[in-house]
């Protein structure tokens, strides 16, 4: 039956999250953007609010909840209003252990998921994106090549956490076909480059990473011999960065909002005037409107239904959402939004890096 | 628990409507388009003998499906077939149960009829605080004096039919909006006039025309809600209540149009071995596909704003900032996704042979009427910023 309302499990959940995102990340988010860096507590705090072994299988140490990207659309959507780095850090370990849930082989369960389920925060990621300008993850770049078990040799960027993951799926073309492969920590012919550094989420650790002969075990391969459900990932993945584009709008439709109330220019509030006024309505209209269309794509998904064309649709509608919106917050605010004590100018920054940021989360 | 499954039931119903449009109204429909005027009177036969079905007095979000569906075949003859229309909602809104026995039973029985509801003046439309029209007490009788425009299904409620009309007017022109109530008027009401019918860009089957009243005497029970001037906005929540049904509804009726010109797109270009190809990075689109990409998720997601705000409605939920942001992205979204069809096909959008340019006349009215696409992004934005009328002009 029809419904926009969460479940009461979803609610509470929404509910936690968004009071750790006021209490906790909005406190540090700017301090954490200009520093570069995010305090081992703060991860440590998320944690423990357990988001992330939730959907782990309980024989392998996690709380056994049924996975549901729907659930996970709207508690990224929390966090990222929180802050965005803050929240792709604190979810970075499902880009590891997601697709093993979902499509790894018991063995590749047994040895990888218990890893992350223990009391602290522990960091697995994933190498999809390559640092080219004509990016595409169903022609990669970074080829796998059989021989006994797998060679990988490619490039890769925008890694976020390569440095202290545990290990890292590293997304290859073998043939016509886009897999996931494996790689352990330390693994012989990986090697993680500088640091990065974007235009925004500063304060997320992300890497360069290459790969020169990296023999990894045919048993490393995700799925196993016949592979993983490639577009199934990018799906997970499209409705996450959504719902991720969705709480940075949010943000700063709330913040301009109230600013607009506030501030005086011609002897009254400039949300007095339509100019302003529109452009906060436009706001609201279209964040509830990718926020909807993404919904119904991770509620398909949820349904194990083929749901590509919607994922594309969700996440192309929220790339521009977010960059109509964030570019509206300083716009509202005028030459106080171009400055750093507010924080609109770091979400405009970070609003622009939706485009780019393929597969960098999954619900 | 978020759900966008539909049960089978509210499916059928909605293919119902789907095939009505396929079958009675897309084949006539450049016919209508092209003589202006003229009774569609088989639609028009068609659509009241299955007046049971609930195609056009469908209420709730199936309601609306349905109405999307009808739309998707023909925005004009949708809008032309018999029912209580506008006026038939203003009544359901803000009248008593006996007001609703008396002047919407009729939609139920004897020959086809229609409601229409008139609230614009030559001098006013969207700000319906200046309206002119009065009311003016005499014993157990209202006369109702003054010129009201773009009444849709004015000449068929009131000249072709026994239906009703539902008349804004001041009744205390000192008092200004707490003045302002509506009046049901029947047809055949001496006092009231049809006259000039409107030649229109598009929805050219149904009609528009402006109705006088010269004294035209009313009995005083006509009167929807208090006859007192009580608070500041007390005339005005009638309208507003409304608006909370009817604004979804025309969203509901520009997205139908919409998705006619966007099936029709897909279809042309299907037919030239074109497939859009959703599954690729930006750098390696089309024009076309981007376009295409934006076009159809445009519409996904000013369907989904329409649906929830008709969801609320039903779930006893208030609606009224939902109501006025999906009839705001709903009309905009119109816009841009059937003048970007039109442009797309090139000579084929613009020929007459196809129906391209005709979904984008139909669909332009959309963001006019039920409040322009401003008018509503103003309610939204008063609403978001906690302003009054007073604050936010
Ligand atoms: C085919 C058709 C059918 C119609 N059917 C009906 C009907 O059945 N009953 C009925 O009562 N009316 C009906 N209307 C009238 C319709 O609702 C009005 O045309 C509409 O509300 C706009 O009013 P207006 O034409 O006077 O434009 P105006 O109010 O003069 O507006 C002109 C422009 O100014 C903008 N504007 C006005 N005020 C503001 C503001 N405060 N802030 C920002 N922008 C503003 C408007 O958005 C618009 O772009 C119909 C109209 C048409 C064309």
């Amino acid at each position: 039956m029809l419904s926009f309302s969460p479940s009461e499990e979803q609610q509470m959940i929404v509910n936690t999250v968004k009071q750790f995102a006021n209490d906790v990340m909005r406190k540090k988010f700017r301090e954490c953007d200009e520093e570069g860096q995010i305090p081992a507590e703060i991860i440590n705090t998320a944690w423990e609010l357990g988001l992330v072994v939730s959907c782990i299988p309980e024989e392998y140490g996690g709380a056994g909840w049924e996975h549901s990207a729907l659930t996970g659309t709207l508690l990224a959507e929390e966090l990222a209003w929180g802050d965005l780095s803050m929240a792709m850090h604190i979810l970075s370990p499902w880009l590891g252990v997601l697709p093993i849930v979902e499509m790894g082989t018991s063995e590749q369960k047994k040895k990888y998921l218990p890893a992350v389920c223990g009391g602290k925060f522990t960091a697995a990621t994933a190498a999809l994106i390559e640092p080219r300008f004509d990016f595409d993850h169903n022609d990669l770049g970074t080829i796998a090549k059989k021989n006994g078990g797998y060679v990988l040799n490619g490039e890769k960027c925008f890694v976020p956490l390569a440095q202290d993951a545990a290990f890292t799926l590293v997304y290859a073309g073998e043939g016509n076909a886009s897999q996931c492969f494996i790689v352990d920590k330390g693994a012989k012919g990986l090697k993680i480059g500088e640091r990065e550094k974007n235009m925004g989420i500063k304060a997320l650790a992300t890497y360069e990473l290459s790969l020169k002969d990296c023999k990894v075990p045919a048993e490393h391969k995700l799925g196993g011999e016949k592979g993983c459900d490639f577009k199934r990932l990018t799906n997970l993945s499209r409705v996450a960065l959504a719902a991720l584009a969705v709480g940075v709008a949010r943000g700063s439709f709330e913040f301009s909002r109230d600013y607009a109330r506030e501030r005086y220019a011609f002897g009254e509030p400039i949300g007095s005037r339509q100019a302003i006024a529109f452009m906060l309505a436009d706001m609201a209209i279209e964040i509830d409107a990718a926020r909807l269309l993404n919904w119904e794509a991770a509620w398909l998904l949820d349904k194990k239904a083929e749901a590509t064309r919607e994922c594309c649709l969700a996440k192309a509608y929220a790339d521009n959402m977010v960059m109509l919106c964030t570019d509206y917050g300083v716009q509202v605010m005028g030459g106080h939004g171009y400055v750093r004590d507010n924080p609109v100018e770091l979400w405009f920054r970070n609003g622009r890096g939706f485009v780019a940021f393929t597969g960098m989360a999954i619900v | 628990m978020i759900d966008f499954e539909l049960t089978a039931e509210e499916k059928a119903k909605i293919d119902e409507a789907h095939e009505v449009a396929l079958k009675y109204f897309r084949p006539v429909s450049r016919y209508y388009d092209e003589h202006e005027h003229e009774e569609p009177q088989d639609i028009i036969d068609f659509m009241w003998s299955n007046r049971s079905k609930g195609f056009v007095t469908g209420l709730g979000v199936v309601g609306a499906m349905m109405v999307e569906e009808l739309c998707w075949g023909d925005a004009g003859l949708y809008l032309a077939s018999p029912g209580p229309g506008l006026g038939g909602a203003a009544v359901f809104a803000a009248g008593t149960q006996e007001q609703w026995r008396k002047f919407l039973a009729r939609f139920g029985e004897g020959k086809p009829k229609w409601g229409a509801m008139a609230m614009t003046e030559p001098g006013c439309g969207s700000d319906t605080s200046a309206i002119q029209a009065t009311a003016t007490r005499d014993g157990d009788f209202w006369v109702l004096n003054g010129e009201k425009i773009f009444v849709t299904m004015g000449h068929r409620a009131l000249d072709l039919s026994e239906g009703i009309i539902v008349v804004w007017a001041s009744i205390d022109k000192s008092a200004g909006r707490a003045g302002m109530k509506s009046f049901v008027v029947e047809a055949g009401t001496p006092g009231m006039k049809v006259e000039k019918k409107e030649k229109k860009l598009g929805i050219k089957a149904s009609d528009t025309v402006t109705v006088t009243f010269d004294n035209c005497r009313i009995p005083f029970g006509n009167i929807l809600g208090k006859a007192e001037v009580k608070s500041k906005t007390e005339g005005f929540k009638g309208a507003m209540a409304t608006f909370d049904v009817t604004r979804p509804m025309v969203a509901a009726q520009a997205l139908g149009v919409t998705r006619a010109a966007l099936d029709m797109l897909r279809d042309e270009i299907d037919k030239q071995g074109i497939k859009i190809r959703y599954d690729l990075p930006r750098s390696k689109q089309t024009a076309l596909e981007h376009d295409f990409i934006e076009m159809e998720a445009n519409l996904r997601a000013a369907h989904l704003l329409m649906i929830r705000a008709m969801w609320q409605l039903g779930s006893g939920l208030s609606n009224a900032l939902e109501a006025s942001m999906s009839k705001a992205k709903a009309g905009r979204a119109a816009t841009l996704i059937t003048q970007r069809a039109v442009e797309l096909m090139g000579p084929l959008g613009y020929s007459r042979k196809y129906l391209f340019e005709k979904f984008m006349r139909d669909a332009k009215i959309n963001d006019i009427f039920e409040g322009t696409g401003q008018i509503n992004t103003l309610v939204v934005a008063r609403r978001v910023l906690g302003f009054t009328r007073d604050q936010l002009k």
